[in-house]
């Protein structure tokens, strides 16, 4: 072999190493021509959970050459007009070859359009119904699901929280209640205890109260209006505001209590840039990170070899602003003190090695039944399928009213 | 009538429309559209394909059906703002039926649209009721009676009727298939809805044109003082026309509910009882433009739903072209209504309850 044959293998030895470590495990395959559609039930630039959907398609578009049509505010009150169906049979008609439908709120209408276009891969993102061992499998070969082990996030933003708090009261501006949302406000109290009880050694009881307010977002008339929600809570008390709803009024609200001289603080949700509304007070924010999950579905799509998985990933406990990798990403921000950033580094360490698990016994519901038995481990349907609030919580559990 | 006279008539909505045109043009050049291909888009995303004729049918529907209903309201001199309340506890009551009721499709749906008629038309007699014996205006008490509607509705979907584990205000779980109106091959047409609205336009037309009940009814709604001494019940007929009415209204509910979202959710009205409003006015309260004119609205509505999709603009665009041609509209009835008060000698009021010319239809 010649030394050019030599350097050029080497190049292109090169060449694919900076790819794949530019791209994580996912090689973008050049989709040039490719169109997948994308279905947003708020607006694209929500500051939330709807942008880290809508940034995730430009990813995957950069990297592959894919075009993303999108069709954002996909629900009843803000598109009376079209169900999920309708929408996604014209992104269909436009040439769409795959369909991210992104929230809990579309399963019964990408269900519907699962069915009746059965060559057109969709992912109905947060759900179960391609889970073979979960509780709602649907058995469609067209459709998958992806969705991010927030509850690590979630346990990262209760400690935050939990080491924050002055007044020991935390409030949860929640969403509407279901397994994933009670699963996601559990995460958050159990890290908040955690972190107030072992790093701060604090020994009265933690007040974690979470008020739901009917939907993902503030639809006036419907839901409970999350701004009120946010003013209540810091009249009440609660100093930390934990957000996990779509939007960024927690944050907002705390921020103008903030510089009305307050020291009231918040953790936003969802989008990576979420701290901007309000830096200072922002004690960092989970986030997903949708984009590596897609690319690796556009890349099976692509490829021919799609198949309709059900998809819980985790973080890359290595970094967590890595979002060429990790599926849920954690950015402190400004409002977090020195002190609490090195703790939470600590704790955030420890979940990484497994050393601290707090999804262990003894966990009681909010009911009195028992969660988790002593030292028992809850296993991934156990968490999933989180059916009421743990014992400790102040709110109501989907199942309680 | 010769062609002044339909000038003359119609004159107000050329003018609301022209406008609209006019300043919706403006708008989409302002966010950087061509205005022309945005209205292929509109015209291609409403007309397009079968399955898009579908979806503006589908829209067209409930929007025709609760502007029949408004027109039997209007001719008796009321203002049933109520309409969306209706269109709301109609939703309901057809829910309840498709949701407990099994049984053969047909009777499912016949079931739950008389549930719909009666529930909205019991909604609108409510209404009347506090208008004829409680003296409170057809307005205010409409608009808290669609506020109980539809906090109603929040509380079902939350509450008794929540799926399983989950309390959001999404809506309930889907209705079971037997319960879903029949549709046309593969589309989201349901033959039934279209219908039941062709019936009810044909209906409205023939009772406020050729029936002693209507004739009454426009008596009532001209002058009421006169109609009352001349031994017409006013009170009795204005209770007929909010049942008849709120009784359309509601069946545009039970389209709703079991021909499109196949759940109820808390907006399951759609807004389409306001909209409906506005193509009543824009008919001209004649019964003959209520088709057509639900038909652009439908159009546009779904059309410009594919203005984001294809020209890359804000999906909010298509509410604001929607909300121009209602702002043109409203302005184009106060400068009637202001011309006409000056050709009359009056100064400029509040607008009268709109008056059906004699022969409507």
């Amino acid at each position: 072999m010649s030394t050019t044959k030599v350097s050029r293998v080497l190049l292109v030895f090169v060449a694919f190493a900076l790819i794949a470590a530019a791209c994580g495990d996912s090689e973008p395959v050049d989709a040039e021509g490719f169109k997948f559609g994308m279905i947003l039930v708020g607006p694209q630039n929500d500051h939330g959970w709807s942008q880290a959907h809508y940034e995730a398609g430009q990813y995957v578009a950069e990297l592959t050459g894919a075009e993303m049509i999108v069709q954002d505010k996909v629900n009843p009150s803000d598109l009376p007009e079209k169900t999920v169906d309708q929408v996604a049979a014209d992104l269909i008609a436009l040439g769409a070859e795959l369909v991210f439908a992104t929230s809990d709120d579309m399963k019964d209408g990408i269900l519907l359009a699962a069915e009746q276009n059965p060559d057109v891969p969709m992912i109905w993102s947060s759900g179960d119904s391609a889970w073979e061992d979960g509780k709602a499998f649907a058995g469609l070969d067209n459709l998958g699901n992806v969705m991010g082990k927030m509850e690590f996030g979630k346990m990262i933003a209760g400690c935050a929280a939990g080491l924050t708090t002055q007044t020991g009261s935390i409030g949860y501006v929640g969403p509407l209640t279901n397994d994933e949302t009670q699963r996601l406000v559990n995460s958050a109290y159990l890290g908040a205890k955690y972190c107030w009880e072992t790093y701060r050694e604090e020994t009265t009881p933690l007040d974690f109260a979470v008020t739901w307010i009917g939907f993902w977002f503030n639809i006036p008339g419907f839901t409970l209006d999350p701004t009120q929600v946010s003013n209540e809570f810091l009249d009440s008390g609660a100093d930390v505001l934990i957000s996990g709803i779509d939007t960024t009024e927690a944050l907002v609200e705390a921020g103008k209590r903030a510089s009305e001289g307050e020291a009231v603080w918040s953790v936003p949700y969802d989008f990576e840039g979420a701290c901007a509304e309000a830096p200072d007070i922002c004690l960092g924010t989970p986030y997903f990170n949708w984009g590596p999950a897609y690319l690796e579905i556009v890349n099976s799509v692509v490829n021919g070899d799609f198949k309709a998985e059900w998809q819980w990933n985790g973080p890359d406990w290595d970094n967590l602003t890595d979002n060429t990798k990790t599926a849920l990403g954690w950015v402190s921000g400004d409002g977090l003190s020195a002190d609490a950033s090195a703790d939470l580094d600590d704790f955030i360490a420890g979940l990484g090695s497994g050393d601290i698990n707090l999804f262990t016994g003894p966990l009681n519901y909010q009911d009195g039944s028992v969660y988790l038995a002593d030292g028992e481990e809850a296993t991934d349907f156990q968490i999933w399928y989180t059916e009421q609030l743990l014992e400790g919580i102040t709110g109501e559990s989907a199942s309680g009213g | 009538m010769n062609f002044a006279d339909l000038w003359k008539r119609s004159r107000t909505g050329v003018f609301a429309v022209a406008m609209a045109l006019v300043v919706g043009i403006l708008l989409l050049l302002v966010a950087g559209a061509n205005p022309f291909e945005a209205l292929g888009v509109i015209i291609d995303g409403s007309l397009g394909s079968t399955a898009r004729f579908g979806d503006t049918l589908m829209v067209w529907a409930p929007l025709v059906l609760a502007a029949a209903g408004l027109l039997i309201t209007f001719a008796a001199g009321l203002w049933n703002i109520g309409v969306e309340g209706q269109i709301v506890f109609g939703a309901i009551a057809a829910s309840l039926v498709a949701r407990e009721v099994s049984g053969p499709t047909w009777l499912i749906v016949t079931l739950a649209l008389l549930a719909g008629f009666a529930g909205g038309g019991f909604w609108a007699f409510l209404a009347g009721l506090l208008r004829t014996y409680g003296k409170v205006n057809e307005i205010f008490g409409g608009l808290g009676l669609f506020f109980v509607a539809q906090a109603l509705a929040v509380y079902l979907v939350l509450g008794p009727w929540k799926r399983p584990g989950v309390a959001s205000t999404s809506g309930t779980e889907p209705f079971p298939r037997e319960s879903w109106l029949p549709t046309l091959g593969s589309t989201r047409l349901s033959w039934v809805a279209v219908l039941v609205a062709v019936i009810a336009v044909l209906v409205v037309f023939y009772l406020l044109r050729g029936t002693r009940f209507g004739l009454r009814l426009k008596a009532v709604g001209k002058n009421m003082r006169s109609a009352f001494l001349l031994g017409i019940p006013t009170g009795r007929y204005m209770l007929a026309a909010f049942a008849l009415g709120g009784g359309l209204a509601g069946l545009a509910g039970a389209v709703q509910a079991t021909g499109f979202h196949h759940k109820l959710v808390p907006s399951i009205s759609g807004g389409y009882g306001f909209l409906a409003i506005l193509v009543a006015m824009l008919a001209g309260y004649a019964a003959r433009w209520i088709a057509p004119i639900a038909f652009v609205f439908a159009m546009l509505a779904v059309g410009s739903t594919l203005l984001p999709l294809k020209l890359g603009l804000d999906s909010s665009v298509g509410g604001v072209l929607q909300g121009v041609l209602v702002l043109f509209t409203i302005l184009a009835q106060g400068w009637q209504a202001r011309r006409q008060n000056r050709s009359d000698g009056v100064a400029a009021g509040p607008p009268e309850p709109p008056i059906v010319p004699g022969e409507v239809g």
